[in-house]
C-alpha cells in the first residue's frame, strides 16, 4: 500500500465492520486515501463500496473500526466530515419538483453557505458543469445526463476537499458517460476523489489507484500497473497464423514456454492462437522466428496484458462462479 | 440556525410545489365549512345565548380536519425522502438530525396553520346575516385558534413520527391515524361512559380531546391541556429525532 507524503492522509480507515442485522456488511477494511488522489473503489454489485462510501460520509455508522476524513473521526466529528466531503450517493436522488437554480442554491445554504456565497458559488457551479441553458427547469424534466450534472453540482457547490461518488455513470449512455468522466478528471486536479464503479474499464481510465472490494472484504489496493504485475502470471500472446490446426497444435505443444493455447478459426484460412506463457516469458520473438523457419503467414502478433477483469478473477480465486460483473 | 431556516423554508416551500398543498387546503376549508353549515343548521331560528365557537367541535367534521387532515399532510415529511433517496443527500450536509426534525415539523405545522387560513373570512360573512353579534366574540376566536394550533403541532409531531418509521407515505398516514384517532376515541370514552368514579374515568377525562377543545372553543385556556398538547408534541419530536438516530445505532 502506498504511503502518504503530505501530512494527514485524506482517508484513513482502520478495521471498519458493519453489519446490518448480524450479517456483515463490510469486515475489517484498512485503506487510506492521500491528498489529490483518484481512487476507484470496485467489486462486484454488493462487495460492501456503498457502504464503506456511506460511513465514510457519515450517514451511517460502523459497527467497529475508525473511519477518518482529514483527519476528523466520522463518529466524534461528524459535522467536521460532512463540511469537507461532497457526497454524491447511488442512483443520485434529486427532489423531482424543484427547479435546477433553486435546488443548488437550497443546498448550497444548507452546507453553511451565506447568502452572497451561496448565489457565487451556485453560479459557478452551473457554469462549470454547463447547467445554464437548465437552470428554471425542473429537476424532474431533465433528461439523465443533465440529472447527474445536477448531482455532481451539489456534491462540488461546497468546495469540499473530498468527494465521495457512489457509480456517477451508472444509467448514462455511452456520450454521457465520456462527459462524467472528463468532468471528473477535471476536478481531480484540486481535490480527492473516492470513485465506485462496478464497471472496471470505466475506473480503469479515470483513477491511478485501485481498492478492489469482494463480498466485504478488500482484496487489494494498488494502482493498476502494479496490479498487472502482481498478476503477470497470466501474459498471453495472440498469434493469427495461415497454417494447418494440426501443425499448430503440434508445435504449441512442443514449444515448453506455452504452458496452454487455444485455436479458433479466423476469416479467410487464419488461425487465431491465444497462447498463454510460462511466469514472466515473452512469446513473441519466438512465435515471430518459427512463423519464418515454417513459411506460414502470421498477420497479427500481439501480446494482451491482463486486464481488470483478469485480475480480479485472479484476486477472487479460480472458482468463483457466476456473474462476477 | 441559519440551516434550519432554510429547511423549515423549504419544507413550507414544498407544499405549495405541488397541487398536493392546495388540494389538502380545499380540503379543510371544505370540512370546515361542512362543520359551520351544520352547526348554523342546528342553531337556526333558535335562541341560544353561548358563543357561536362553542358549537364548532361538536360536530364530526371539524374532528376529521385534525384526525384526517393531520396525517396526509405530515405522511410525506420523511417517507418520501427516505423512498427518494434524497434522505440520504440531507442526512450527508452539515445538518444536525434535530435540525432537521424541528424543520419538517415547524414546516408541516406552518402549513396546517395555513390550511386554517381562509376561514378568517368566515366570522365576517356570519356577521352580515347575524343579528346578535355576541354571539362572535374574539375572546373564544382567539382562543379556539390557539386550541387548533396546539392540537394541531399535537398531530403534526405524531405524524412526523409515524413517517420517520417508513418509506412508504401509506403507512406513515396509516400509523399517524392509528394513534391519534386511537387517542382520541380514548378520550371519547369518558363522555359515553357512564359516569363512575375511578381512575379510568380519571384518566379518559383527562386526555379527552373534546372536552379540552370544549373548553378551549367557550373562551377558557386551561393551562394544563396546553401543557398536555405540548408536553406530547416534545415526547413524539424526540422519538422522531431517536428514529433519525437509529441508522447509527450500533
Amino acid at each position: 500500500m502506498t504511503e502518504e507524503t503530505n501530512g494527514t492522509p485524506m482517508i484513513e480507515v482502520r478495521g471498519l465492520c458493519k453489519e446490518y442485522a448480524g450479517s456483515p456488511a463490510i469486515t475489517d477494511l484498512t485503506f487510506t486515501v492521500a491528498r489529490g488522489e483518484i481512487v476507484g473503489f470496485i467489486g462486484p454489485n454488493g462487495a460492501g463500496k456503498s457502504t464503506t462510501m456511506r460511513i465514510l460520509a457519515s450517514f451511517l455508522s460502523a459497527t467497529a473500526g475508525t473511519a477518518r476524513v482529514a483527519g476528523y473521526d466520522v463518529e466524534q466529528n461528524s459535522q467536521e466530515v460532512r463540511r469537507r466531503v461532497g457526497y454524491m450517493p447511488e442512483t443520485n436522488p434529486l427532489p423531482d419538483e424543484m427547479r435546477v437554480r433553486e435546488y443548488l442554491k437550497f443546498r448550497a445554504r444548507l452546507k453553511g453557505m451565506n447568502r452572497r456565497v451561496s448565489r457565487e458559488r451556485v453560479d459557478e457551479v452551473m457554469d462549470q458543469f454547463g447547467l445554464e441553458e437548465v437552470r428554471g427547469k425542473m429537476i424532474g424534466h431533465l433528461s439523465k445526463g443533465f440529472r447527474q450534472r445536477v448531482g455532481l453540482a451539489d456534491a462540488l457547490v461546497h468546495e469540499p476537499d473530498l468527494l465521495i461518488l457512489d457509480e456517477p455513470t451508472i444509467g448514462l449512455d455511452p456520450h454521457q458517460i465520456v462527459a462524467v468522466r472528463e468532468l471528473i478528471k477535471t476536478l481531480a486536479e484540486d481535490h480527492t476523489v473516492l470513485i465506485s464503479s462496478h464497471i472496471l474499464p470505466e475506473v480503469e481510465v479515470t483513477c491511478n489507484r485501485l481498492l478492489i472490494m469482494h463480498r466485504g472484504e478488500l482484496l487489494a489496493a494498488d494502482t493498476q500497473t502494479n496490479l498487472q504485475k502482481r498478476v503477470g502470471g497470466i501474459s498471453r500472446v495472440v498469434a493469427e497464423l495461415e497454417a494447418p490446426e494440426n501443425d499448430l497444435r503440434e508445435v504449441w505443444d512442443e514449444m515448453g514456454d506455452v504452458t496452454d493455447y487455444h485455436l479458433t478459426s479466423a476469416s479467410g484460412k487464419y488461425r487465431r492462437c491465444v497462447l498463454t506463457a510460462r511466469d514472466g516469458v515473452d512469446l513473441r520473438p519466438q512465435v515471430a522466428a518459427l512463423a519464418r523457419t515454417r513459411g506460414w503467414p502470421m498477420r497479427e502478433l500481439s501480446e494482451s496484458r491482463p486486464t481488470l477483469e483478469d485480475i480480479f478473477v485472479q484476486l477472487t480465486g479460480p472458482d468463483e462462479e457466476g456473474e462476477v460483473f | 440556525m441559519a440551516t434550519f431556516l432554510t429547511l423549515a423554508r423549504r419544507e413550507l416551500g414544498g407544499y405549495f410545489l405541488s397541487l398536493r398543498g392546495y388540494v389538502i387546503i380545499a380540503g379543510v376549508q371544505f370540512l370546515l365549512g361542512a362543520s359551520l353549515l351544520i352547526v348554523l343548521d342546528a342553531l337556526n331560528d333558535k335562541p341560544f345565548d353561548m358563543p357561536l365557537t362553542e358549537k364548532i367541535p361538536n360536530s364530526g367534521f371539524f374532528w376529521l380536519i385534525l384526525l384526517l387532515m393531520a396525517p396526509v399532510i405530515t405522511m410525506r415529511t420523511f417517507a418520501h425522502e427516505k423512498s427518494t433517496g434524497t434522505f440520504e443527500a440531507l442526512l450527508t450536509t452539515p445538518v444536525s438530525d434535530r435540525a432537521v426534525v424541528l424543520a419538517k415539523f415547524c414546516g408541516a405545522w406552518l402549513f396546517f396553520m395555513l390550511t386554517w387560513a381562509p376561514a378568517a373570512v368566515l366570522p365576517f360573512l356570519l356577521s352580515r346575516h347575524m343579528s346578535d353579534m355576541a354571539m362572535l366574540e374574539t375572546g373564544p376566536l382567539a382562543s379556539l385558534t390557539l386550541g387548533v394550533a396546539v392540537l394541531g403541532a399535537f398531530f403534526m409531531a405524531v405524524g412526523c413520527f409515524a413517517s420517520a418509521l417508513t418509506r412508504s407515505q401509506i403507512i406513515a398516514a396509516m400509523t399517524s391515524f392509528s394513534i391519534g384517532t386511537g387517542l382520541f376515541l380514548l378520550g371519547l370514552l369518558a363522555l359515553y361512559r357512564p359516569p363512575q368514579l375511578g381512575w379510568k374515568t380519571d384518566l379518559f377525562q383527562h386526555i379527552s380531546m373534546v372536552e379540552h377543545m370544549s373548553d378551549f372553543a367557550s373562551g377558557i385556556v386551561d393551562t394544563r391541556h396546553v401543557v398536555f398538547y405540548l408536553s406530547l408534541t416534545l415526547v413524539f419530536l424526540f422519538l422522531t429525532e431517536q428514529v433519525l438516530a437509529s441508522r447509527r445505532w450500533k
